[in-house]
């Protein structure tokens, strides 16, 4: 490993910090909007009279919007503005020519998808909060995550490299994360599903995170299963932005 | 300073850079002239590590673009054709940016070579504004400013100055006049005669991927002509170029049609070799 290694990976994340301190009153702003109307229509409007496993809707979809938002935040904070850099304002040019290492480009802006997700997530706690609902965040609950919002910004590196354009990145988010969102665990829990739906849901990156947040804010045990399926797709995502980056610098 | 060898860029069965022969000297404007799709671009983007080589190779002070890209990365600085600033950064922190990515860690130096290329490129009063309000010259100029953060050796500048008004060019020709000044070797990409005119010591011509004339300026002049004919015959501008004013003149005088004579230029130059105008 190069010995700048870490400097460089700062350097990516400094980047997206700088701007992030400049817009970080409008980013606050609009990532309280859709939580707070999902909380709003299905937790109190919807689920008012909702019990499940003996405790309110609310309590049991929050970890779920949790898992949902964090997803969101991390790939979207990521993909879109990369997908510019790389397409329309050229900016993603100056890093290849520049001796930073693909490596070090792409765990700077999954560091830099991770911070947004987790602030995301402040944000819902403090919603939820204010609602009379207290999430549990101790224990492995952080952790989790972090791990959730490192498979996303992964994700977003690696759609922002491969869409061909800005809006195929929109179709990507329809197509992917849109479905995940309602199916996975967030909402409802997705018993009712025929088997061999249900397994595929199970195999999808934001099952094992909904249901390990739900877990652990519920102070239920941690499945290990969840966080290796998530650490698979860490891997998966990491590597496939890596490979698309460095051929880029070999086209 | 730079040896380009055997060069070749395919993409598909379309030939863009045709096994070019080229050395550009330590301390030389050296200016590639040619119309859009000529190949100028491409071999600008092998050069800088941005296209892969298909077949040859260029080396570059002593490293070669295959083998030794991490030594190559600090030679050279880069303004590629598009505007590539990062538009959510002051001009400051684009340079900022540059700088910690070509790994230059200590904040003061950091700090006073940041202030000193701000200065050389006349942006110190808007280093604190978000460059995305820049016009299109300070722009351009900021881009310079980002390319010589590192100190490159050998500055390579696709198409510097298009799109920009006459007045803005001069001054970037004057910045890239001192910046050779101070012993920078320069390679740009240009389909401005009068910029390669200006500015180069020598200029390469390209059409269809391969070098067709290799001169200075004055040079390719003397091999062509130094003064033209033109004439309009049914609707259409007609032009030849003759070495002296007297043959120019033996040949306007048989002319039917009104002529006129006047120096010969690179556009000439490009038309005597090639057959079309440079831009079109």
């Amino acid at each position: 490993m190069n010995k700048m290694f870490f400097y460089d990976v700062y350097t990516v994340y400094w980047r997206d910090w700088i701007v992030f301190t400049r817009t970080y009153k409008k980013f606050l702003l609009s990532r309280m909007v859709t939580p707070l109307l999902y909380i709003l229509a299905f937790g109190i409007g919807l689920g008012r009279n909702i019990s499940v496993d003996g405790g309110s809707y609310l309590s049991f979809i929050i970890p779920g919007m949790i898992a949902m938002n964090s997803m969101n935040i991390s790939f979207n904070s990521v993909a879109s503005p990369l997908n510019m850099s790389r397409l329309y304002y050229h900016t993603l040019e100056t890093y290849i020519i520049s001796p930073i290492s693909t490596w070090a480009f792409v765990l700077g802006k999954v560091f830099s998808g991770i911070l947004r997700g987790v602030i995301s997530t402040g944000i819902i706690w403090v919603i939820a909060y204010a609602l009379g609902v207290k999430v549990y965040v101790g224990g492995w609950f952080i952790p989790v995550l972090i791990l959730n919002c490192g498979v996303f910004s992964a994700l977003g590196v690696a759609a922002a490299m491969a869409m061909p354009t800005h809006e195929d990145m929109g179709n990507f988010s329809t197509y992917v994360l849109v479905p995940m969102s309602f199916l996975c665990g967030t909402f409802f829990k997705a018993d009712g599903f025929p088997p061999f739906i249900k397994y595929f849901l199970n195999l999808l990156p934001l099952t094992p995170a909904s249901s390990a947040l739900r877990a652990l804010a519920q102070h239920q045990l941690l499945h290990w299963s969840w966080i290796a399926i998530m650490g698979i797709y860490l891997a998966l995502f990491l590597y496939a932005s890596y490979y698309l980056i460095a051929k880029k610098r070999e086209e | 300073m730079l040896k380009i060898q055997n060069l070749c860029k395919n993409f598909g069965t379309r030939v863009a850079v045709d096994n070019l022969i080229l050395e550009i000297r330590t301390g030389e404007i050296f200016g590639l002239l040619g119309p859009n799709g000529a190949g100028k671009t491409t071999l600008v983007r092998m050069l800088t590590l941005l296209a892969k080589v298909t077949s040859g190779t260029a080396i570059i002070d002593g490293h070669d673009i295959l083998t030794d890209a991490d030594s190559v990365k600090e030679l050279i600085g880069v303004v590629p054709q598009n505007l590539n600033l990062d538009y959510d950064l002051t001009g400051w922190e684009n340079l900022q940016l540059q700088a910690r990515m070509h790994h230059i860690t200590d904040h003061k130096e950091c700090d006073g070579r940041i202030a000193d290329i701000l200065a050389f490129v006349e942006l110190t009063d808007r280093a604190q504004d978000i460059c995305r309000t820049y016009s299109g010259g300070m722009k351009r100029r900021l881009m310079i400013g980002m390319a010589l953060v590192h100190k490159p050796k050998i500055l390579f500048l696709d198409e510097p100055t298009v799109g920009l008004d006459p007045q803005v060019r001069r001054k970037m020709w004057d910045l890239i006049r001192s910046m050779n000044a101070n012993g920078m070797t320069v390679l740009l990409t240009t389909h401005y005669i009068e910029e390669a005119e200006q500015l180069c010591d020598r200029v390469g011509i390209m059409e269809l991927g391969k070098l067709i004339a290799l001169e200075t300026p004055s040079g390719l002049l003397e091999k062509v002509g130094k003064f033209v004919v033109e004439w309009m015959k049914n609707e259409n501008s007609n032009s030849r170029v003759f070495a002296t004013r007297e043959e120019a003149m033996a040949f306007a005088a048989e002319l039917e049609e009104n002529a006129t004579i006047r120096a010969a230029n690179l556009e000439d130059v490009f038309i005597e070799l090639t057959g079309r105008k440079v831009n079109e």
